[in-house]
């Protein structure tokens, strides 16, 4: 079946079957790789995009239903790498091997985007869902803080 | 080491291979680069110099990184040795990843032996370029080499004169290499020891495709696989309903395996399901509680010897008190947050592979055995992988792409579904650990483990000699090894990550016993050891405790603190951990490390390491257990699966002796005495001693 996406500000047709998840549209039909698979049963947030600005499990969510909204992919979360997340990633060198990191980010900047000076703890509530199997939490936590330092400013 | 003119052509080949690739990225809208690289260098002219360096006439420099990156971080800190001592700036140098290659040493991610085992190469790569470029200098001043010096890339003579490299560049790249070269002292380290980020990270942070799981080329076929439980064989399978799926290909055996191929991952995922496999041959004997039992016998009584010095039997019979006590891990799975993968191309004569690897090597040589074809004919290039952990030191899923590809004919990338990477698994091997400890007059004398471990690795000599060896007078050391057909492998620290919490346990409660500070008894044994032919330094040991010590405020703090340290690895590791109660649940709020891991290379990654290994230890210790019953894994999934997460996370605060001592290595040695740490302060809380693992099951 065809489905029209929009993706990171620009329009897709793609032909692909009902109950596609949109983490495989992205990754299999639009080449946008950043987006990860992790477990596929929306436990480990690898696979995290923004749609209409939520963070969003892309795993869970089928292309019926993402289909005509605004989708974000770490890809388009900035034109050139710099948004304020990801200048703090890098500030605080927080990948190990670094395949979490994106679904990490989109989780970090949707929920920065709601409450821009967080407290420790309402951080740590945010990153709860996903999972870092090299458990850089330290750095995640530090750069999460760092970032809204930079959003605030 | 000779010249390696070919690796560029070969690396502009593969560039090309995965084309299809970079059309699609182009299509998608995302084709920014990173903010610091203004420079295209793939349309830079480079000179190769060896295997390691190539130069542009811009300054712009190639450091190729020999060994696989897992996230331990050597893609940064092994180029980081070679420009040190080629004198570059770190900020003109891009590193690639060089694929397996004769020109390098082991290409192995394992065994925390990376920088340990080519410090010396990796400078000396380095030194023979700077020599060259030097002694071009000279021969265009016409002087002797050694009126030369050179810095940031800059040559200079004693009147003043200056090249720059990439002046000489081409006149030096003519002259016959070095065999040796003068090596800076380390006191004249610029780069090293700095805090240098993570080479891919601009890569990572925009979500660019550079692992294995992304790899893509024209004309590529996709492929799950259904495993079976371990013991079993596959008998039959019916695969009509999967076929009718739309993308769906061929449903294909693999020896006891069953392989789905087609069009794209979702479809050969959701068809997988569909498959009605029959297994033959299950034993209900490839049981979780079954080993458990046997494992409980054969602690019972003694065990093979591995080793031991003194009279332990005789020592324990006259000793005032004997203690002992038995801690257990369940099987553990790697599962690597990239499930496993692998491309595989296999065509009559060669073949590609492209992936996640820790063992290049061994991949194309078991490929090369199980298809008949040359090992020369293979070639296999390293993606970046998400998660190694120890995993990806098998080959079995290196294999699977291959033989899927050599049965379909054509190009594949298989895809493990999570729950098959589960029951793939190549566990942590189940274990238990009983300790005993002889005490006579109030000092430690006689000292026993006794492992049973399901598996066929185990305490060998080279971890039973590690601490607390020589700080006895009578040691003991038996393993009983459980037979299972359940699959084992290497997992972060291997044998190290138990025997260590065990010990660090166990040790805690001699000195409870003893009625002595637990930082007090360790001084006491390694006095005993000092002096001692050891494969550890006491006094190394001695300075990273001292140093938590005095970090911690050990003693004096009013937080509840629990203490343990351990050597492997070559490295010596001491921590605190501080906990807190919520309620009844011990948390763990902060953990200090002391590391000697010799020289520090990329300060900002060597703490990374550290604190992944602590919070890595602190995650399985208390959430982690695969359980098996009937050879089927139960836990298919993160749901069941448990692993750290943020909310249970303490801040880890790293520190590092001051050192000239080499670099040992730095992925594992800080996994083994966290857990014991976090325990110990459990006990001081609660009176309660945790000897099994998942603590929170
Ligand atoms: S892949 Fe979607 S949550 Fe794990
Ligand atoms: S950096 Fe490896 S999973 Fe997070």
């Amino acid at each position: 079946m065809e489905f029209s996406l929009k993706v990171n500000q620009q329009n897709f047709t793609v032909e692909v079957d009902p109950g596609t998840p949109l983490l495989w549209v992205l990754r299999d039909e639009l080449q946008l790789m950043g987006t990860k698979y992790g477990c596929g049963i929306g436990q480990c947030g690898a696979c995290t995009v923004h749609i209409d600005g939520e963070a969003q499990r892309s795993c869970q969510t089928t292309i019926e239903i993402a289909e005509g909204q605004d989708i974000t992919t770490i890809e388009g979360l900035s034109d050139h790498g710099d948004h304020p997340v990801q200048e703090a990633w890098k500030e605080i060198d927080v990948p190990q091997c670094g395949y979490c990191q994106g679904g990490q980010m989109m989780t970090a900047s949707a929920f920065l985007a709601k409450n821009p000076s967080p407290d420790a703890k309402e951080i740590r509530m945010a990153m709860q869902g996903n999972i870092c199997r090299c458990a850089s939490y330290n750095r995640i936590e530090k750069a999460v803080a760092v970032a809204a330092e930079k959003l605030t400013k | 080491m000779s010249k390696t003119i070919n690796r560029r052509n070969f690396l502009r080949l593969s560039l090309l291979g995965s084309g299809g690739l970079l059309i699609g990225l182009q299509f998608a809208g995302c084709e920014s680069k990173g903010s610091e690289m203004p420079v295209d260098i793939d349309t830079l002219d480079f000179t190769s110099f060896n295997a390691y360096i190539e130069m542009a006439k811009t300054g712009h420099v190639i450091i190729y990184s020999p060994n696989p990156e897992i996230g331990q971080g050597v893609k940064t800190a092994m180029p980081m040795i070679v420009a040190e001592e080629l004198d570059v700036p770190w900020k003109m140098v891009t590193v690639k990843q060089a694929p397996l290659s004769n020109d390098f040493n082991r290409q192995v991610a394992g065994g925390s032996q990376s920088i340990r085992q080519n410090f010396p190469t990796l400078r000396n790569a380095g030194a023979t370029v700077k020599l060259m470029l030097m002694t071009a200098a000279a021969n265009q001043w016409k002087i002797p080499v050694s009126e030369c010096s050179a810095e940031d890339a800059i040559i200079k003579n004693t009147k003043g004169d200056q090249l720059k490299y990439a002046d000489v560049l081409e006149a030096a790249a003519l002259l016959e290499v070095p065999e040796k070269a003068p090596l800076k002292k380390s006191k004249d380290f610029k780069l090293i020891g700095q805090p240098i980020a993570n080479v891919d990270i601009d890569e990572i942070i925009t979500g660019k495709p550079i692992f294995g799981i992304d790899y893509k080329e024209e004309g590529m076929k996709f492929a799950s696989i259904i495993i079976p439980p371990f013991g079993a064989n596959l008998a039959t399978f019916d695969a009509k309903k999967a076929l009718e799926q739309k993308g769906i290909e061929q449903v294909v055996a693999i020896g006891d395996k069953v392989a789905i191929i087609g069009q794209n991952t979702w479809s050969v995922f959701k068809a997988k399901d569909l498959v009605d496999v029959q297994w033959k041959n299950i034993k209900s004997d490839q049981d979780s509680k079954v080993i458990d039992a046997k494992m409980d016998k054969a602690l019972s009584k003694k065990a093979n010897k591995i080793v031991g010095y003194g009279q332990y039997d005789k020592a324990i019979k006259n000793a005032d008190k004997v203690i002992s006590k038995t801690f257990s891990s369940p099987y553990v799975a790697h599962a690597t947050l990239e499930p496993l993968c692998f491309f595989a191309d296999v065509k009559e004569k060669n073949v590609r592979l492209i992936g996640p690897t820790q063992v290049p090597k061994d991949s194309a040589t078991t490929v090369a055995k199980e298809l008949g074809i040359p090992v020369e004919n293979i070639t296999v290039e390293m993606t970046r992988m998400g998660g190694g952990f120890g995993r990806r030191l098998s080959t079995d899923f290196t294999l699977e792409a291959a033989l899927i590809s050599a049965k379909i004919k054509a190009p594949v990338k298989l895809v493990h579904k999570r729950e098959d990477d589960m029951d793939s698994g190549q566990f942590r091997p189940k274990v238990k650990y009983q300790m005993t400890a002889g005490i006579k007059n109030n000092t430690l004398k006689a000292f026993q483990i006794r492992e049973a471990i399901a598996q066929n690795f185990g305490l060998r000599p080279w971890n039973a000699n590690f601490f607390p060896k020589g700080t006895t007078d009578h040691y003991n050391i038996e393993s009983a090894l459980i037979e299972t057909e359940i699959s084992t492998l290497w997992w972060r620290a291997p044998i190290s990550n138990m025997v260590g919490f065990s010990t660090g346990c166990f040790l805690d409660e001699v000195a409870e016993e003893m009625g002595k500070d637990v930082i007090d008894l360790h001084h006491e044994m390694l006095d005993v050891a000092t002096g001692k032919k050891l494969p550890y330094a006491p006094k190394r040991m001695k300075e990273v405790i001292d140093l938590v010590k005095e970090k911690s405020n050990w003693g004096k703090s009013d937080k509840i603190q629990g203490f343990a340290a351990y050597f492997s690895h070559n490295t010596y590791v001491a921590e605190v951990c501080e906990i807190e109660m919520r309620g009844d649940v011990p948390v763990p709020t902060k953990v200090f490390a002391a590391v000697d891991c010799g020289i520090v290379i990329n300060i900002s990654g060597a703490k990374a390491q550290v604190e992944g290994s602590i919070l890595d230890a602190l995650g399985h210790s208390r959430n982690s257990e695969i359980s098996i019953v009937k050879g089927k894994v139960q836990e298919q999934n993160f749901d069941t699966y448990k692993l750290g997460r943020m909310m249970d996370t303490p801040v880890v605060e790293t520190y590092f002796v001051d050192t000239n001592a080499a670099p040992t290595g730095l992925g594992e040695p800080a996994y083994p005495p966290a857990a014991a740490a976090f325990a110990n302060a459990v006990k001081k809380a609660t009176g309660k001693r945790w000897t099994n693992h998942p603590f929170l099951a």
